[in-house]
């Protein structure tokens, strides 16, 4: 029989994509090249931007989408989904990134910003996913329409420590949120800044309603591990691949430390000889000016 | 009764959830290992490439295959359909090929094209909402396999999107994503039924 209407881009759809993202690894690609090895390592998908973080950060200037005859050859490379970056703000960079037919938008930081605004996200048939420092950006973002979060970190820096901050930072907030009787709920939603139906929804269910993945600054197995089990749902790799020793190897670890999150013999057996992770930046080192997670709030 | 759940990428918790709300014991299947303590699989929705090669990679895919040809029950779906059928129109990746089929990869297109529509399931009393995401349909079976469902495309070609061949069910969309466990239900009924 025929369906009856088929409703595509309904929230069940564009977030049910996240879901079975799940337990995968997200690699950052430049090029047709890059998107092929990390579909061989086991990438769940890859994401298609014009220069990954550590290069934005090395390089300075405005970080823009990139050019879309790129993500049409990395569409064309790989069966996997292809995600791409748009500046936050920038609706018709996600406009042209719809045309293209890329699976999943990630309104990212790590471009330069173009807006105080983000983007209307409902208003697009393709999900997106956002970056946040906490509940409160969280809700924020999926009241703008968000499918799928992840944490900031800081990207480009092969530290981990930005992107633990921000996911400990959102599970205590979701746990207290738990606690509230109903007479506290409007009040929290004040204090988070987030939309109250959305605030009354975590306090009762105790989880956010979309996959939260994390992001910004890992680079081995062991943080893709670490991340695992402190409650995110899959990992988005960008500079820490590329950027180091034995980007296959590399990409094969990091994958498979993230299946087997909780097995730490296993998780230390692919760590071995994959030499130099990248070379990175101590987050104490970097200016606030230079931090890309204080980019849309 | 032990149900596993492949839980090398996907929804394999929402999987999980939906078997322990009907009253099955479920364990995360990652080794072979794991495989061996289940009387039944399930292959969750997930990336179909990634599953394929991950499960070849860590020594899963020919456990699986052995066990399958040995009658344990396994349903899939999505990806799961996928790795059951014994081929792809479009390109190669590891498949078990235990399910007599011929899939299409994402025959609906691409994630702008993730639909959610009401479909008819023979078996089922009343209609059930199908949540397809970047889903594959069925091109053609084989002589064993009994067709529960059917949509049309746009050319008014009639595809099948649920199948079962004995103890292989496998569906082209997500029941797992929804609150309805008729599927799941049909399934475990296979299991008893051994």
């Amino acid at each position: 029989m025929a369906p009856e209407t088929p409703a595509i881009g309904s929230d069940k759809v564009k977030r049910g994509l996240a879901e079975m993202l799940k337990g995968g690894v997200i690699m950052d690609v430049i090029n047709a090249e890059q998107a092929k090895l990390a579909e061989d390592a086991g990438a769940c998908a890859v994401m298609s931007l014009e220069r990954v973080p550590a290069d934005i950060r090395a390089q300075g200037g405005i970080a823009r989408m990139a050019d879309p005859a790129r993500t049409e050859e990395i569409i064309a490379a790989v069966s996997i989904p292809v995600m791409a970056k748009s500046r936050i703000g920038h609706f018709v960079e996600a406009q042209i990134l719809e045309s293209l037919g890329v699976d999943y938008i990630d309104e990212s930081e790590v471009l330069t910003p173009v807006d105080r605004h983000h983007i209307d996200k409902h208003s697009f048939t393709v999900p997106f996913v956002c970056g946040a420092k906490d509940l409160g950006e969280a809700l924020r973002r999926i009241g703008e329409g968000a499918a799928m979060i992840r944490t900031k970190g800081e990207p480009g820096t092969g530290d981990v420590v930005e992107a633990v901050r921000h996911i400990r930072k959102l599970n205590s907030q979701v746990a207290w949120l738990t606690t509230l009787d109903a007479n506290e709920i409007m009040n929290a939603a004040k204090e988070l800044a987030a939309p109250h139906d959305l605030v009354q929804l975590v306090a009762s269910t105790g989880t956010l309603p979309v996959v939260n993945f994390a992001a910004g600054g890992i680079s081995t197995p062991a943080d893709a591990a670490l991340m695992m089990q402190l409650g995110c749902d899959g990992i988005f790799v960008g500079s820490g691949v590329f950027k180091g020793d034995n980007p296959e190897q590399r990409a094969a670890a990091i994958v498979e430390a993230t299946t087997f999150y909780e097995d730490a013999e296993r998780i230390g057996k692919v760590s071995r000889n994959l030499g130099e992770a990248m070379v990175g930046i101590n987050m104490d080192e970097l200016p606030v000016s230079q931090l890309m997670q204080n980019r849309g709030s | 009764m032990t149900v596993g759940v492949l839980a090398l990428q996907g929804d394999f918790r929402e999987h999980a959830a939906m078997l322990e709300s009907i009253g099955c014991n479920t364990i995360e299947v990652r080794t072979s290992e794991d495989l061996d303590t289940v009387d039944a699989l399930v292959i969750p929705g997930g990336e179909s490439t990634t599953i394929g090669m991950l499960a070849t990679r860590y020594g899963l895919m020919d456990a699986m295959r052995s066990r399958c040809i040995d009658g344990m029950p396994i349903f899939g779906t999505c990806a799961g359909m996928i790795v059951l059928a014994g081929a792809t129109s479009d390109g190669n990746q590891p498949q078990l090929g235990v399910l007599d089929a011929l899939v299409r990869r994402n025959a609906f297109g691409r994630q702008i094209d993730s639909f959610e529509a009401t479909i008819d399931v023979r078996g089922l009393a009343s209609p059930m909402t199908a949540v397809f995401i970047r889903a594959p349909w069925i091109e053609k079976v084989g002589a064993d396999v009994e067709v529960l469902a059917s949509v049309m495309d746009s050319y008014g070609g009639s595809h099948p999107v649920v199948v079962q061949q004995g103890h292989i069910l496998a569906t082209s969309f997500h029941p797992e994503l929804t609150s309805d466990t008729r599927l799941h239900e049909m399934f475990v009924a296979l299991i008893s039924d051994r």
